[in-house]
């Protein structure tokens, strides 16, 4: 989330798509109901009239997979009916940057595609293609006026006039009236002083097109100004308690601690890799925070380390694998891999693959292929127990595999960080029950063992002997000194501003961080959560901050710098003045003489940078202001976003299964990019008789992911005993299927026994004149729990497809078949 | 007096329940202070934050100080300035989650062919999965890729998780999965 939980109450017009949060992330509603209180309109649109739909002003529905048709809808209505703030649009984002002549889009591709005959990508773009043109000086080339016939806003124009209303509500089979209905109220978030925000889930990420649907609400974020103020922001809801924590210190392929760069084989040297992944831009007024990097990495390489890392060695840059150029290590290639027998050893920690990743079936035959398998976990699970599982024959499979029993989170202590960016501390209470143990004692006494046997040698055994692992305290581990060493230390006397910080004390903020090793930080981002003050996540505070909009900053704490609201500086005008004056973030109160600030002063949340307003209140351009999005490059948020594996813009493609014979936006059927797996696994079936209903998978309030913390509950059990398929009436009758009869949901790949449930909620859709009947699933469940072993995972149904930017899988949207046992 | 928004519930509480008693002819105020007091008496108070979805509602956890040391009630935190003491039917359950006979309770092991898991000790299980780590890893290891190019690692082993750890551990976790030379590191994030 850019904003926070709480913060939603500050919004005139809540848009609520790709989630269900009544259902899935209750207490969110809170803030709805608190905002709808206050006079704000509630939007759902959803396949399915959900929970969230029940308490909306507005409902729509849309077929699944359809997002971006929907969404491009409204881009043109924004720019057609000119609901854009155009003052915003011109200052803070790219709209006015030149895009170099070598762009196109036709026929549904973008300038410089190729095909990929060896997958899993479809394809691939050259990227350099869709540049910006710079100026003599290397910055890019922008006509603030947003008339160049190829700036950015001109192109985007163009982009969309595609996507009229007709064409919309054919391909999405939501009705013209409701479409224009959304559009109109939505936009008009984009009047001065009003705020929109977006609260979405896995409802836009699992898609072949998941990261250009969330692009397209940023895209109309932006344009309505939107971003930084209270009230708006792009919000992912996410759905683990520390699923932002863990991806924050990045137990994922392509990214270290921070975000920063996984190392590829092309970065030979420290120096190389620091050089590759730290961005430059010649712009004065460009912050361009990612030029830090240098800083980053070699502090976190100190905390990896220690002392064992210098620069003679490179900080141990050396001792960390490298991943090959262009390469993916994602789940699917993990699992690809696995299926192909090119993986031996397998950690299963705190997950449950057999029933959480999409084409299930694959996944627990590869299971079977591993020479061994560790398994951590609070309960036995369809993972650990793959081997007596449905179809397995324990005598066939050699797999050994270690049931490794972890404590549950309120027996031991330790933080997590929230959707909302807040890290918070929590406390032990009883003792880990029987001889089960926290995680970081298991991690710990593991690396422990393994230090020991390669303590006598081995291969390579620089980067594990060498490995700071001091992280005990009387034999137990101590989430207080990981906590320490995440935000970091210095490690010898520095001077900063004729301040001497002493070697051993905790760094202050990432500010302070230095690249010649004086400095540890394990995650630059969360510098500041520990310091000489003390753990700043324990934190209770219950004052809220001079602009009362719910920042509550003394309770916990959250990155970065315990800023609250993010891009918080394009909540001002040019001088500093918020475009809301009544739920200000933050604002401008500097000394003025002669029309010009002479003193710098924000009130309010912790500013993005806390440099002087673009301008001055007589109108005239500061020198040493910066741009508010201090992220990007170039100081601007990216309405073109040249980065992309599948364009520039968004754009409507079908999911790889689906029931139409055409795609009416273009000419190519699924995004030209999509990661599609094929080995003997992976079928795939569109438009094919066997399996004519879209299916799609969602949440219910009483189950949690695959299950396993809850299907073990009694009292959840009772609440929601069985795994079931929903549809409508009409499907119902079409089908001769009764109310909770037991039936048969199909796809290419698998088969699940449900239980029918026929509501109202489910509608079949007219796309473009033909019937689409659309089924849903919830995904919790899986053979182990409940003991019967009758109800198995949604997963047995998904695709081994995906996003080609993340290849998140495209478990939302898959054909099916449903039909009497 | 300097009263949080807990404590105002409590004492308001006590006090309504004061007035409805006061006609029934008898007197609960030994009971209602006994009954008080075994939540804070007899109990262990801890705050924690709900492990389900990431919204991050405050719980408060009474354990006992007495007997097996175990839960005896945890429910929404009033004053956690996110839910305000509510929580949703899972986060209501967490007790049920903590005290669980289907819990795991001690490592178990499930040999190659076999068709059951046997009880081993930590130690045991510990020794033998480093030993296993070391015989893929160094089998496996991969100096320089096919470009000729130092890569450091092994692409026999991989790991999946976990959201379902805190911070410290996370950032732990990562670090010895990185040593050992691992690339395939992937989580709940990527699905």
């Amino acid at each position: 989330m850019t904003n926070h939980w709480i913060d939603i109450k500050n919004s005139d017009c809540i848009l609520i798509m790709g989630s269900n949060a009544a259902e899935n992330h209750p207490i969110s509603f809170k803030y709805v109901t608190e905002a709808m209180e206050k006079g704000a309109t509630l939007i759902s649109v959803d396949p399915r009239f959900t929970r969230t739909s029940s308490k909306a002003d507005i409902y729509a529905p849309l077929r699944s997979g359809t997002d971006i048709a929907f969404l491009g809808g409204m881009i043109k209505h924004i720019l057609d009916n000119k609901q854009y703030s155009e003052e915003y649009v011109a200052l803070y984002t790219n709209a006015p940057f030149i895009v170099g002549k070598t762009f196109d889009f036709k026929d549904g591709l973008f300038s410089g595609f190729e095909k990929n005959p060896e997958g899993p990508v479809l394809g691939r773009y050259d990227k350099s293609q869709w540049a910006f043109e710079m100026d003599k000086n290397g910055v890019p080339k922008m006509d603030r006026s947003l008339k160049h016939k190829r700036c950015v806003f001109q192109l985007l124009k163009k982009h969309f006039s595609r996507y009229d209303l007709k064409t919309v509500s054919m391909v999405t089979g939501t009705g013209e009236g409701d479409l224009k209905r959304i559009y109109d109220v939505y936009s008009k978030t984009g009047e001065r002083g009003k705020a929109g925000t977006i609260m979405y889930a896995m409802g836009w990420t699992q898609h072949t097109t998941g990261t250009q649907n969330i692009r397209t609400m940023a895209i109309i974020q932006l344009l309505l100004g939107n971003m930084g103020v209270a009230g708006g922001g792009v919000n992912a809801l996410r759905g683990e308690s520390n699923v932002q924590g863990s991806t924050d210190h990045c137990l994922l392929w392509h990214i270290w601690p921070g975000y920063l760069k996984t190392a590829r084989a092309s970065n030979t040297t420290l120096a190389a890799y620091n050089e590759t992944w730290t961005p430059t831009s010649k712009d004065p007024l460009s912050a361009n925070w990612w030029q830090n990097t240098p800083k980053y990495s070699v502090s976190m390489l100190k905390s990896f380390f220690g002392e064992k890392a210098d620069a003679a060695n490179e900080f141990g840059y050396q001792w960390l694998p490298k991943v090959d150029d262009g390469a993916s290590y994602s789940w699917f290639d993990i699992f690809d891999a696995m299926y192909k027998e090119k993986i031996e050893g397998f950690f299963a920690w705190g997950q449950n693959p057999a029933c959480s990743g999409a084409n299930a079936n694959k996944t627990r035959e590869a299971l079977g292929k591993l020479d061994w398998m560790v398994n951590v976990n609070l309960f036995d699970n369809e993972t650990g127990s793959f081997w007596k599982g449905p179809g397995m024959d324990p005598g066939a499979i050699k797999t050994e595999v270690f049931m490794l029993p972890a404590c549950v989170s309120v027996e031991k202590e330790g933080s997590i960080t929230n959707s909302g960016r807040w890290m918070q501390w929590r406390y032990q209470g009883p003792k880990p029950l029987g001889n089960s143990l926290p995680d970081g004692d298991i991690i710990l006494a593991l690396g422990e063992k393994i230090k020991e046997v390669y303590r006598d040698g081995g291969v390579y055994p620089e980067p594990i002997v060498n490995l700071k692992w001091d992280y005990a305290t009387d034999g137990a581990y101590d989430p207080h000194k990981v906590a320490k060493e995440i935000n970091g230390y210095f490690v010898k006397d520095v001077t900063i501003k004729d301040k001497t910080y002493k070697k051993g004390t905790l760094v202050p903020s990432f500010a302070f961080l230095q690249a010649d090793g004086s400095t540890s930080s394990g995650n630059w981002l969360y510098c500041n959560s520990y310091t000489e003050k003390g753990n700043m996540a324990a934190r209770r505070g219950q004052e809220d901050a001079v602009n009362n909009i719910g920042l509550f900053p003394e309770f916990a704490w959250c990155w970065p710098v315990n800023r609250r609201i993010i891009y918080n500086r394009a909540s001002v005008d040019a001088t500093g003045v918020p475009w809301d004056r009544k739920d200000w973030v933050v604002y401008f109160k500097g000394d003025e003489k002669d029309g010009k600030y002479v003193s710098n002063k924000w009130l309010g949340d912790v500013p993005d940078g806390g440099w002087y307003p673009m301008q001055n209140p007589d109108g005239s351009w500061r020198e040493d202001a910066k741009y508010p999005f201090i992220m990007q490059k170039h100081g601007h948020a990216q309405i073109f976003g040249p980065g992309l594996a599948d364009g520039p813009f968004p754009e409507h493609y079908e999911p790889l299964e689906c029931p139409v014979e055409k795609n009416y936006l273009n000419a190519q059927m699924v995004s030209p990019t999509a990661a599609v797996y094929t080995s003997e696994a992976d079928a795939h079936a569109t438009c094919d008789p066997r399996f004519p209903y879209v299916g799609t998978t969602y949440r219910v309030s009483e189950h949690w992911q695959t299950g396993l913390m809850t299907r073990t509950q009694s009292w959840l059990m009772e609440l929601q005993p069985q795994m079931f398929v929903e549809m409508s009436e009409e499907l119902a009758g079409l089908k001769g299927i009764r109310n909770g009869e037991r039936v048969n949901v199909i796809s290419a790949r698998g088969k699940v026994e449900c239980s029918a449930i026929v509501t109202k909620r489910f509608k079949p859709f007219t796309i473009a004149g033909l019937t689409v009947h659309q089924v849903g699933i919830p995904w919790h469940f899986g053979w182990r729990w409940p003991s019967s072993g009758k109800e198995d995972s949604a997963n047995l149904l998904t695709a081994s497809a995906g996003d080609p930017n993340t290849r998140i899988p495209e478990s939302k949207a898959f054909m099916v078949n449903v039909t009497k046992l | 007096m300097d009263v949080n928004r807990r404590q105002f519930i409590q004492i308001t509480g006590a006090g309504a329940a004061g007035l409805a008693v006061s006609g029934l002819g008898f007197d609960l105020k030994p009971v209602r202070a006994h009954a008080g007091m075994l939540k804070t008496k007899y109990a262990k108070e801890t705050t924690t934050i709900c492990c389900y979805c990431a919204v991050g509602c405050g719980a408060i956890v009474h354990t006992s100080k007495r007997g097996d040391g175990r839960v005896i009630n945890i429910e929404g935190d009033p004053d956690h300035v996110i839910n305000r003491g509510a929580l949703c039917s899972k986060g209501a359950s967490l007790k049920q989650l903590t005290e669980n006979e289907n819990r795991l309770t001690a490592p178990m092991y499930r040999a190659p062919y076999s068709d059951k898991w046997q009880l081993v000790s930590w130690d045991w299980a510990l020794e033998k999965i480093a030993l296993r780590v070391k015989e893929t890893r160094d089998s496996s290891f991969t100096v320089k890729n096919d470009q000729g190019q130092v890569v450091n690692r092994t692409t026999a082993i991989a790991s999946v998780g976990s959201a379902a750890m805190d911070n410290e551990e996370c950032w732990a976790y990562q670090a010895l999965m990185r040593a050992l030379g691992l690339v395939y590191i992937e989580h709940q994030a990527r699905i």
